[in-house]
């Protein structure tokens, strides 16, 4: 029988399944042992690797999205009845 | 500033609620400008369209300010404006008389939006081969000049872009802990929800994302 050196582990993750796990794995919510075959996996993994690295990108992009301004004639009509209701303690 | 008990950590809006009460003007448009985005993201769930988002956002502050005297800090501050909010937000979006919970809309969405694979399984070996699993077709790299075009102009158009493509809860979620940075534990109270559902939306947002950004960066053939 001819012994197939490159054949992955029973117990080792496949890459569609670490990329199941990603946000658990981030989040350290994976137990120790699964955490442990994420990490062996990435190791040797350049596939894996790229996909968590450009998680972790869009992660750290995202802080800086396009902002959000409160309309102006919201907060002019907000801030009159928070002067309103100032004057009336 | 008082010394926080042990125990809970202290309100990250503590400080501008301290100004708030003091009659502070600056406080006040510091706190709605803060919570502008989250508010209307949430708001947006049970209400049409963005015009009637946006006068929920109004109501919720008014009833805020009117509130702030019962407000004891038991809970933060961002779970009690959250909670008026989506009354606010029931009550002008209601449809008919039956209300589902905040904390149910987004576990039935994690039930139910977006289910399956978050990368197309035909990016994958199929079963039956050696490496089965394995990327057949791996990530491409963005670099070499990635953390350049990550943060120009054009790549934070097309994340916004994609943000609001997202199915709603997701939205919610993924703008609550990537966008806003609240923590886990804020986001499941605000929202009602318990974490592992919080995590199952926000695995599916930014496998998304991943995937937008990747067809907005990845390199010409």
């Amino acid at each position: 029988m001819t012994m197939q050196i490159e054949r992955p582990e029973a117990d080792e993750l496949a890459c569609r399944e670490l990329v199941e796990l990603v946000t658990e794995y981030l989040d350290g919510a994976l137990d120790p042992a699964a955490r442990a075959r994420v990490d062996a996996h990435l190791a040797t993994c350049d596939g894996c690797t790229t996909y968590l690295d450009q998680v972790q990108a869009v992660m750290a992009a995202a802080p800086h999205i396009l902002p959000e301004p409160v309309p102006p004639a919201l907060m002019q009509r907000l801030l009159e009845a928070f002067r309103a209701g100032r004057s009336g303690m | 500033m008082e010394a926080n008990g042990a125990g809970r950590g202290a309100d990250p809006d503590a400080a501008l609620l301290d100004g708030l009460r003091a009659g502070d003007e600056a406080a006040f448009v510091t706190l709605v400008e803060r919570y502008h985005r989250p508010l209307l993201r949430l708001t947006r769930l049970r209400v049409g369209n963005d015009a009637a988002a946006e006068d929920v956002v109004q109501e919720t502050w008014l009833a805020v300010l009117a509130g702030l005297g019962r407000f004891e800090g038991r809970a933060s501050f961002r779970t009690w404006l959250f909670r008026i909010a989506d009354n606010r937000a029931i009550t002008r979006g209601l449809q008919d008389s039956r209300t589902v919970p905040l904390g149910q809309v987004f576990s039935d969405a994690a039930d139910n939006e977006g289910r399956g694979w978050t990368v197309d399984p035909d990016r994958f070996l199929a079963e039956g081969q050696p490496w089965a699993g394995h990327w057949a077709v791996a990530p491409a790299s963005w670099a070499p000049d990635a953390e350049e075009r990550l943060l120009a102009a054009e790549t934070m158009a097309a994340i916004t872009g994609a943000i609001s493509e997202l199915p709603p809860a997701q939205q919610v979620v993924v703008t609550l802990r990537d966008v806003e940075g609240w923590s886990s534990e804020d986001v499941c109270a605000a929202l009602e929800i318990s974490p592992g559902n919080q995590r199952v939306l926000l695995h599916r947002a930014r496998a998304r994302l991943r995937a937008a950004l990747d067809g907005h960066l990845r390199p010409p053939a």
